[in-house]
């Protein structure tokens, strides 16, 4: 990072414009600001793994009608057998793994609508 | 036995347990690209100066055959030495012994060097080379590392205590740095974490190295759990001894006086800041233009760059500085700016160092993620640290100072002693454009053409009153002054402020927002 690579006519410059209060500033970026995530309102039919584990289990298929609290799948996470329910009473839109599958933090596992 | 002879057998003794875990394992250790545990000590500390107890230490467990093994000093040395004549107590651990795992003897000797520079008043130093708890003393290991959490926890304040990070220091280990105030660490030896990258495959099942999970790089732009990175253990200890030259050796005294010196010629400080509040630059540039011999000692480099801190001296004087970094996102404030400045303000106020602020920012960041991070408590640590330091407290304006941000800059609300800003200083609500939109909306929205009727009137509230005058009409500034006058207003005003005291009210601790 050098002061005389934001040139505004540079336009390989790794410096960027930032907004603040509709002051557009010349500046670079950090890392953590360029990987931030986009914000998505949350969506409790949306089944993702709230922490990374195996699937040891998956008791229903899409496309089958399933009650409000019924076991859709487990989730074996840090040595706890995690069920997971349906949030709603609803037919299951997508099943997305399989037994034994491992998955990461965040994956969509199911979806019920 | 002579007593010739009983000399003699000391030397065999001593020389016994200097060969800490053997040959094979000092090669090994060598291998990885490390010093040992005695060597660093050395390396450290001044020619001559390190002096070793304990050297005879053995520990008593009996479980899993402990009892046949002999684990010299129990993989830890520990000592008193000199740096710069400084003096310091030092505990370095001997990986070569053990994997200095940490057992119930071993904790005792780290916690009486760690008792001694309390008592002492000196400041401590750790290196940490261990691969974790011994497991085969089971619960009095974790004694160990509780006695010595708490010791870090008593000291915190008192006297500087420095961690070294020389090889893994993983699970309940790594909370011993966390607690200090100052952690050093070397890329590609360095190794910190919670759990590491085998627990999280099989618990997790997501692969990851050590080195990404916990190295040096990580710790020093990601994390922030260190301050100090360096490419190699020599380049280490040279940061540590000219730390060491900065700070005092405990919260009674004051900071090494040097010879004061001039700032070097080539920094400038007219020229550096552009007119233009929207274009950045390298603030640091004016730390460099302001300290003695432009020698600027930043502390967290790679880590929320978005603000500077760090050591320099004003007319040989250490001082702290805080300072907004335009170049890296405007030079915002956000939670982990936040979080940097607040601590490094606090340890000044521990330490008796004179803080000066250098103040140019837009705001705060705005964003979802910033604000779901919880940049509010994170934010208020600033206004907490700063509101609560006692140490003289300079402000230098020098360019723009919007809104929340204004406030926390050590400005004159949180007593700031002396607040300079220069002629281009823009301290008001919020940058002009943001400002004229709010207040002029209808006349730029009924205008025929609202764009210049917008331009008129971002104009307009430039010119009344994005400047430092509006501010110093209250005396929230004190002086306007020209940026050739900084070092010499500065320099003034932390020699008439050697005598500050203030009077606070009588309270056991406050409760800042961790």
């Amino acid at each position: 990072m050098n002061v005389n690579d934001c040139n505004e006519s540079d336009s390989k410059s790794q410096c960027r414009t930032l907004v603040i209060d509709g002051s557009k500033y010349r500046t670079f970026l950090n890392k953590k600001f360029e990987s931030r995530k986009k914000w998505e309102k949350y969506n409790p039919n949306k089944l993702e793994a709230f922490i990374p584990g195996t699937i040891v289990k998956v008791s229903v298929k899409a496309g089958q009608k399933v009650k409000k609290g019924q076991q859709l799948l487990i989730l074996d996470a840090m040595k706890m057998k995690n069920i997971i329910f349906s949030p709603i009473n609803g037919v299951v839109k997508l099943i997305d793994v399989k037994e034994g599958q491992r998955v990461p933090k965040g994956y969509l596992m199911a979806e019920v609508e | 036995m002579g007593f010739k002879r009983k000399v003699l057998e000391l030397k065999k003794r001593r020389e016994e347990v200097l060969k800490g875990g053997g040959d094979k394992a000092i090669e090994k250790q060598i291998a990885m690209g490390k010093m040992t545990a005695r060597e660093r000590i050395i390396a450290l500390l001044d020619p001559d100066s390190f002096h070793e107890y304990d050297l005879f230490v053995e520990h008593e467990a009996r479980d899993f055959d402990m009892d046949k093994k002999i684990l010299h000093g129990d993989g830890v040395a520990i000592g008193t030495g000199t740096i710069y004549g400084a003096p310091v107590c030092i505990f370095a651990q001997d990986f070569t012994v053990a994997g200095g795992s940490l057992g119930l003897m071993h904790a005792r000797k780290i916690t009486k060097i760690m008792d001694h520079a309390l008592k002492m008043k000196v400041p401590l130093i750790g290196i940490n080379d261990s691969g974790g708890a011994r497991i085969q003393e089971g619960v009095n290991s974790l004694a160990g590392y509780g006695e010595i959490f708490f010791r870090n926890t008593l000291s915190s304040g008192v006297i500087p205590q420095i961690s070294v990070i020389l090889g893994p220091c993983a699970g309940g280990a790594v909370y011993s740095p966390a607690l200090t105030d100052f952690v050093f660490v070397v890329e590609n030896i360095s190794k910190m974490f919670i759990t590491g990258p085998e627990v999280i495959k099989t618990v997790l099942g997501e692969e990851i190295s050590m080195e990404d999970l916990g190295g040096a790089r990580v710790h020093s732009e990601i994390t922030g759990n260190a301050h100090f990175f360096a490419k190699s253990e020599t380049e280490c200890f040279n940061q540590i001894k000219r730390l060491i030259t900065f700070i005092p050796w405990n919260n009674m005294r004051k900071a090494k006086s040097f010879e004061p010196r001039e700032p070097k010629k080539e920094f400038k400080i007219g020229q550096i800041v552009p007119d233009d509040p929207k274009q950045p630059y390298d603030v640091r540039d004016v730390i460099k233009a302001i300290v003695d011999d432009s020698d600027f000692f930043e502390i967290q480099e790679l880590w929320a760059a978005n603000i500077v801190i760090g050591f320099g001296r004003i007319g040989g004087e250490t001082i702290g500085f805080v300072a907004n970094q335009p170049l890296v996102l405007a030079g915002v404030l956000d939670v982990d700016s936040s979080d940097k400045a607040a601590r490094f303000i606090r340890y000044c106020d521990a330490f008796n160092i004179p803080i000066v602020t250098l103040v140019d920012l837009p705001g705060y960041l705005p964003g979802i993620d910033q604000e779901h991070a919880g940049v509010i408590r994170h934010g208020a640590k600033v206004l907490y640290a700063y509101s609560e330091a006692t140490v003289p407290k300079l402000t230098v304006i020098l360019r723009k100072a919007y809104g929340g941000g204004y406030i926390a800059m050590g400005s004159r609300h949180l007593r700031a002693d002396f607040v300079f800003a220069w002629p281009g200083a823009e301290i008001a609500v919020m940058g002009p454009e943001g400002a004229a939109n709010i207040i002029f909306r209808k006349e730029i929205m009924e205008a025929e053409d609202p764009e210049k009727m917008r331009k008129l009137k971002v104009k307009e509230y430039k010119e009344k009153f994005a400047n430092p005058y509006v501010a110093a009409a209250r005396g929230y500034v004190d002086t306007v002054i020209a940026p050739e006058e900084t070092r010499k207003l500065l320099l003034h005003g932390i020699r008439v402020s050697g005598n500050k005291s203030v009077y606070l009210p009588k309270k056991k601790h406050g409760i800042p927002p961790f």
